[in-house]
């Protein structure tokens, strides 16, 4: 690098707008660099450091960052795909094939969406299973075991709610025969299939309910408890190495 | 650690002062609990529509003469089959048994017949084969003033039970 560049980048850092933001000089030393990410809002979660052995593909295959990563793609397409949709009957069918046919880019944002939930139902299942394997969910890890157990649940909330949506058959039926499904739970089955769609048959409170549902309750409580997930790996004590690992 | 006002405990070993604080804490739970289960209570409330924009459980079908003799008719509004035999009228259920589909009265096969996991009931209702655990219920079926067939969805009769019109 250049002298001169070098001192216009030290005079871009070094003045009050750059110091308001960063409150601190760049981390240099191993002190200063775990206190940059303790003070961080958004990696105070995460661990300062990291054993070698759980940096290595093997460790986790990266299932859970995968996952997480998808789950990142669903919120920025479904957010786009939110501008063009309306939960009402029968406009859902309509605006989903605009969406294909009609909004520029509209059938990548689509396609992106809906194959990366299935991608992620499959990334989390495979997570739990390679966590399931390594041992994962014996102590002291068994209470981020159950929150990855809710976490897969949610995913297929989220799943299940976002198939209603397109308002085609093929959602009509599954839905249809879902929320039968639902009503064979003994004594609080029928109530909870009404409440889920707000009558007796699927219709416009159905499609409108299931719309809050996969837009805001549950990514709102998937996002809770994913950062309290990624929280709990550090406070545990970081990923499980099994003997075998560490004999390497 | 002790944290409680001095003035309140000047006489040591009374424990009347714990007895109050235990109590108002006891009071103030059981408040919250009060507000809580009532919160949740009227949550579940507002969340149960109590106008829906549904079809009428009660109906006209017009009369009877509408109906040929030997014949299943469906009404797909309503998604029910009214059965016209010699003996008389039944009214039966066109929502299958098993998962919720909407079912197929098939002349061929003289069956009704589910699309999404292959029930078959009989025109009488009863299950020819499964998956269905339970055969489509009969409706109320009667003959208003005017000589108009009327269907009551929320009563069901036993499937002895034909209207001689």
């Amino acid at each position: 690098m250049s002298a001169s560049l070098q001192s216009t980048l030290k005079g871009f850092c070094n003045n009050r707008v750059w110091r308001s933001i960063f409150r601190r000089a760049p981390a240099r030393t191993n002190r200063t660099r775990s206190i940059a990410i303790f003070g961080n809002l958004f990696l105070h979660a995460l661990p300062v450091k990291v054993r070698e052995k759980s940096l290595r593909v093997r460790a986790t295959y990266y299932l859970g960052s995968f996952s997480f990563f998808l789950f990142v793609v669903l919120t920025l397409t479904g957010i786009m795909l939110m501008f063009y949709y309306h939960p009402a009957a029968p406009k859902a069918y309509n605006d989903m094939k605009d969406l294909r046919f009609v909004v520029s880019e509209g059938i990548f944002l689509r396609n992106l969406h809906r194959l990366a939930a299935q991608a992620m139902v499959l990334a989390v299942f495979w997570h739990m299973f390679h966590v399931f394997y390594r041992g994962g969910y014996k102590p002291p890890h068994e209470f981020n075991w159950v929150i990855g157990v809710v976490l897969l649940l949610l995913t297929l909330f989220l799943s299940y709610t976002g198939y209603l949506l397109p308002w085609d058959q093929l959602a009509f039926w599954a839905i249809t025969v879902g929320t039968n499904i639902i009503s064979y739970i003994p004594i609080l089955g029928k109530p909870t299939r009404f409440l889920l769609l707000g009558g007796h048959e699927i219709g416009e409170n159905a499609l409108l309910r299931f719309f809050v549902l996969h837009c805001v309750i549950l990514p709102l409580a998937m996002i809770v408890l994913i950062a309290l997930h990624f929280w709990r790996i550090q406070k545990d004590g970081g990923l499980t190495i099994r003997e075998s690992d560490e004999r390497k | 650690m002790d944290t409680r006002n001095p003035d309140e405990t000047e006489q040591p070993g009374t424990a009347v002062n714990p007895d109050r604080r235990d109590f108002l804490n006891a009071l103030a739970g059981a408040a919250f609990a009060v507000a809580a289960v009532g919160s949740i209570a009227v949550t579940v409330e507002y969340l149960s529509p109590n106008v829906l924009f549904e079809p009428p459980t009660n109906f006209r079908i017009g009369p009877p003469e509408n109906f040929a003799l030997d014949s299943v008719t469906y009404l797909p509004e309503q998604q029910v089959y009214i059965v016209r035999e010699p003996a008389g009228f039944t009214v039966i259920s066109a929502i299958c048994t098993h998962l919720g589909c909407i079912t197929q009265w098939s002349e061929d096969i003289n069956m009704i017949a589910c699309p999404c996991h292959g029930s078959r009931f009989r025109k009488n209702g009863s299950v020819e084969h499964g998956p269905a655990p339970s055969p489509l219920p009969h409706f109320l079926i009667g003959l208003t003033s005017d000589g108009n067939l009327t269907v009551d969805k929320l009563t069901i009769v036993p499937p002895t039970q034909v209207f001689k019109a």
